[in-house]
């Protein structure tokens, strides 16, 4: 076998795009419980603090945080190579094409979405993330580093909070219009498609992928509206 | 009908390729877009030009041979049909129409219209057969009891053409589809089980090989092919050559 069957083939390109993407798909659904705390406000700005100071410390949680990055890299390297790979298949593009005849948006536009989505995490991860595991955090009551009043002044009270709100909203709509595609993409990729079970799997996908992106949008538009 | 043909003139493999421009007049509606085709070349002919190179052989959508990107769309407008059996008709009078060949780098040009699809047949020979001793003691083919759902199943996969319409629409030029027809044919009856692993294996290795690009589910090639071979089989593909990759000593 010329290439390794498991890392190197076009198939395993697949497979490990889906298991990274499903792995961050559930990473998704813990980081939005964690976030709509937020909406309790100032009253919860302790128990915020609390679920954030527990993930950025607890062992268990800081092995998963490291499979996550793992998981993202692998994911958009997987991507960018399969770009480049594909880009190679057809050296000589077609004059005309109509390529919305036989198949959907969000599917042809993985890469420039996933880009969005990568530029989004490294901002997200320098502004939230970096500050509190290696910069100066203000200090609650109960002497917990206060994440609340960093995000809250981001998106409230920063002379650009505007523009972070409205950068982040337009993430979550590439993170939404990512999904739509990828979550029923990944079940294909494993190989599970079933005339039973592939139409439920699809709209379930498609639910997810209103509805997650759609709650994370709604915490900075609600402490923006509400400062 | 009168009609404006953009079509791909290309001289050889090594030719860049160029879009030129012919008009044709009182095209009947009801022929088929070869017939159109040979009509531009009688009239090319006479002319003293080259006439365009374009495949073909059965003409009645079960050979596979005939290609072109009509329109944007592989075989041209309209579902579970090959450029053979697409009518006039499904234009109007004054049209232009823009004819290109299949692109993708595993299947090159040879000229204007006309590819090479031998990689298909490399894909093919690297395992798409099942090893049986044929002669002189052919066994029953009810023998061996094998459940409809079953056959029928490997019936549809093996209803492909090897038209190669999957690669062309494909924004990645790959030819899973194709793959995925001819793995399951097999790997759904007990005759085809035998090999399944070492098939499927043999088949996707030869299939990187060849330079076809890597699938992302867009599902444009369920949709274009003539014979509408499904995704189910794409992903019969993936499952057989996880497992057979996972149990492998290699
Ligand atoms: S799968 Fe369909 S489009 Fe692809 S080669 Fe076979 S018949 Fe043609
Ligand atoms: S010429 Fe045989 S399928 Fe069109």
């Amino acid at each position: 076998m010329a290439k390794s069957a498991l890392l190197g083939s076009s198939l395993a390109k697949k497979y490990w795009m889906a298991l990274t993407g499903l792995f961050l798909s559930i990473f998704l659904v813990a980081h939005l419980a964690g976030n709509l705390v937020l909406l309790g406000g100032e009253a919860m700005a302790e128990d915020f603090n609390a679920y954030a100071e527990f993930m950025t410390t607890f062992p268990v949680i800081k092995i998963i945080s490291y499979l996550l990055y793992a998981s993202i890299l692998f994911h958009a390297i997987d991507g960018i190579m399969l770009t480049i790979q594909n880009r190679k298949a057809r050296p000589v593009k077609y004059h005309y094409e109509k390529p919305s005849a036989n198949s959907g948006w969000a599917s042809r536009n993985m890469a420039f979405l996933g880009t969005i989505v990568l530029l989004f995490i490294v901002g997200h991860m320098a502004t939230f993330w970096w500050r509190m595991k290696f910069g100066e955090m203000p200090i609650d009551a109960a002497g917990q580093k206060d994440l609340y009043t960093v995000v809250a002044t981001y998106f409230t009270t920063a002379s650009t909070a505007w523009l972070h709100v409205a950068l982040y909203v337009v993430a979550m709509i590439a993170i939404g219009f990512h999904l739509w595609h990828g979550l029923q993409s990944a079940f294909q990729s494993l190989g599970v498609n079933h005339p039973k079970y592939t139409p439920v799997i699809k709209k379930i996908g498609q639910i997810f992928a209103v509805v997650i992106p759609a709650l994370f949008a709604i915490i900075p538009i609600f402490m923006f509206i509400n400062q | 009908m009168n009609l404006t043909l953009k079509i791909w003139r290309q001289n050889g493999p090594e030719d860049k390729g160029r879009m030129e421009i012919y008009p044709v007049q009182d095209i009947n509606p009801d022929m088929s877009f070869l017939e159109m085709m040979d009509v531009l070349n009688e009239q090319l002919i006479a002319e003293g030009k080259d006439p365009i190179a374009f495949d073909h052989d059965c003409r009645e959508g079960i050979c596979g041979m005939c290609s072109m990107f009509i329109n944007g769309e592989a075989h041209g407008p309209g579902r579970r049909i090959t450029t053979c059996q697409l009518h006039m008709r499904s234009f109007n009078d004054g049209d232009t129409i823009v004819v290109e060949p299949w692109r993708a780098a595993a299947f090159p040009v040879i000229k204007d219209l006309a590819t090479d699809r031998s990689a298909f047949d490399r894909i093919q020979q690297a395992g798409g057969y099942v090893s049986v001793n044929t002669s002189g003691n052919t066994i029953d083919a009810n023998a061996i009891p094998v459940p409809k759902t079953d056959a029928d199943r490997a019936f549809d996969a093996a209803t492909c053409i090897g038209c190669g319409a999957c690669v062309a629409t494909c924004k990645n030029s790959s030819a899973m589809l194709f793959v995925s027809a001819k793995v399951s044919q097999y790997a759904l009856l007990p005759q085809g089980k035998v090999e399944a692993k070492e098939r499927v294996r043999k088949m996707v290795n030869q299939m990187d090989i060849e330079g076809f690009g890597n699938c992302t589910n867009t599902g444009a090639c369920e949709v274009e092919c003539p014979v509408g071979i499904s995704l189910e089989n794409i992903a019969r593909m993936n499952r057989e050559y996880l497992s057979a990759s996972l149990s492998s000593a290699e």
